[in-house]
């Protein structure tokens, strides 16, 4: 099973991304392979639809589960449609959230924010 | 290009709501002999409130977005490739659109080697024209939940780019988005209402830097004015920033307009006041288009 996380750096100490379409990296824990690969975001820099690149890129990787403390509704779309499901981090590290989700101590993300487009307009 | 022209097109915005653009958009256009009020707060258009016209008209505002045929669709990606939005993804060998992401552009539906896009309309708002005695009224509505009010404006300015015997002005959105920019695209003049306020002066420095960008010449008209100390008014003084006119902060004025009345038709005192505005903002445009020349 692979299983990804929006990280901050390219290193396993490194926290959990806060934001999903607009974190730099993921890290993605194979569980059959015990190994970590880290994948650039190239999503972070686009001018819209962040979430959706970001949510094509974890689908491009074949990835089983994604654990991020939010997603918004557009990415949570594409997942829906690939059969990935989200469960929410809890806390800062990488290395606990994961091994939380496999224990089963993670819940399912739930709340689904509605994007946060045109921030700052008025 | 050297275009003769009777007319002049005022936009009025600020960095905010609740400054007085409408206010003071429709006092100026109800102050004229023969006006054009086109409203291009879409997202909350709220001049009709004021004008109640008459002889209304309605008119649907589409954009184009694409479809998908995912039996022709071979998954080269080229499309999702080619979107700077990220409209489209391809997921689980099928080509998923997004809708409220998609620009309008067509490059998608240009691009496809398969023919799997095709163009489809999707209605986003409206357009209501009607009269009010001596004003034309122009009202763009975005439908709830619509991304970008930008097509609507471009519809509200194709179908008023002929009129030259007549004003125009326009109440334009907040703020200094996109939706701003293609509001004041085409203005002769812009006005800038400012409140007397630390966050006032905040919010006009960014619609003075859009106005200045734009290059457009443009005037502060001072609201809720007060006499002791008005940051505004400082800030004016301090960036040669010309002031066409101070509104002084008046309960009677606050109450008629929170009444949807027009104080020019209700009360002398008041078409007095605007009618002045609208004199100097006029002798302003002759002076910028005179030394344009």
């Amino acid at each position: 099973m692979k299983i990804a996380i929006p990280v901050n750096e390219k290193k396993v100490e490194s926290g959990v991304c806060m934001s999903f379409g607009r974190t730099p990296y993921f890290l993605v824990n194979d569980t059959e392979e015990k190994e970590n690969l880290f994948i650039e975001n190239t999503a972070s820099k686009s001018t819209g639809g962040a979430g959706i690149k970001a949510a094509q890129i974890i689908v491009d990787n074949e990835v089983d589960v994604l654990l991020t403390p939010r997603c918004g509704e557009n990415a949570s779309g594409v997942f829906q449609n690939a059969g990935i499901k989200m469960y929410k981090t809890v806390g800062d590290s990488v290395e606990s959230n994961i091994k939380d989700f496999i224990s089963g101590n993670l819940s399912l993300l739930e709340e689904i924010h509605a994007g946060l487009h045109d921030h700052g307009k008025k | 290009m050297i275009m003769e022209k009777n007319n002049m097109k005022i936009a009025v915005l600020s960095g905010k709501g609740g400054t007085g653009k409408t206010l003071v958009s429709v006092n100026l256009a109800a102050a004229s002999e023969k006006a054009i009020y086109i409203d291009c707060d879409v997202e909350e258009p709220n001049g009709h409130l004021f004008f109640k016209p008459d002889d209304k008209k309605e008119k649907e505002v589409s954009v184009i977005i694409p479809e998908v045929n995912n039996d022709l669709c071979n998954g080269c990606r080229k499309c999702v490739d080619f979107c700077r939005f990220n409209a489209l993804a391809y997921i689980k060998n099928r080509l998923f659109v997004f809708d409220e992401i998609c620009h309008s552009c067509g490059g998608c539906v240009m691009l496809c080697p398969q023919n799997a896009l095709t163009e489809r309309k999707k209605s986003i708002g409206k357009i209501i024209e009607g009269v009010s005695e001596q004003v034309y009224l122009y009202t763009g509505m975005l439908d709830t939940g619509e991304a970008s009010g930008v097509p609507i404006i471009k519809e509200l300015f194709q179908k008023t780019k002929d009129i030259s015997d007549k004003d125009i002005f326009i109440d334009c959105p907040p703020g200094s988005a996109c939706v701003v920019m293609e509001s004041i695209k085409d203005a002769d003049y812009c006005i800038l209402v400012a409140e007397p306020t630390i966050f006032g002066v905040h919010n006009l420095n960014l619609v003075y830097e859009l106005v200045t960008l734009f290059k457009k010449p443009f005037g502060v008209i001072l609201n809720k004015y007060m006499e002791e100390k008005d940051p505004s008014e400082e800030f004016c003084i301090e960036n040669k920033i010309k002031i066409l006119g101070k509104i002084k902060f008046d309960k009677a004025l606050g109450k008629l307009n929170s009444e949807a009345q027009i104080a020019v038709r209700t009360n002398e005192k008041y078409k007095v006041i605007f009618t002045s505005l609208l004199e100097t903002v006029k002798k302003e445009v002759r002076n910028e288009t005179a030394s344009d020349s």
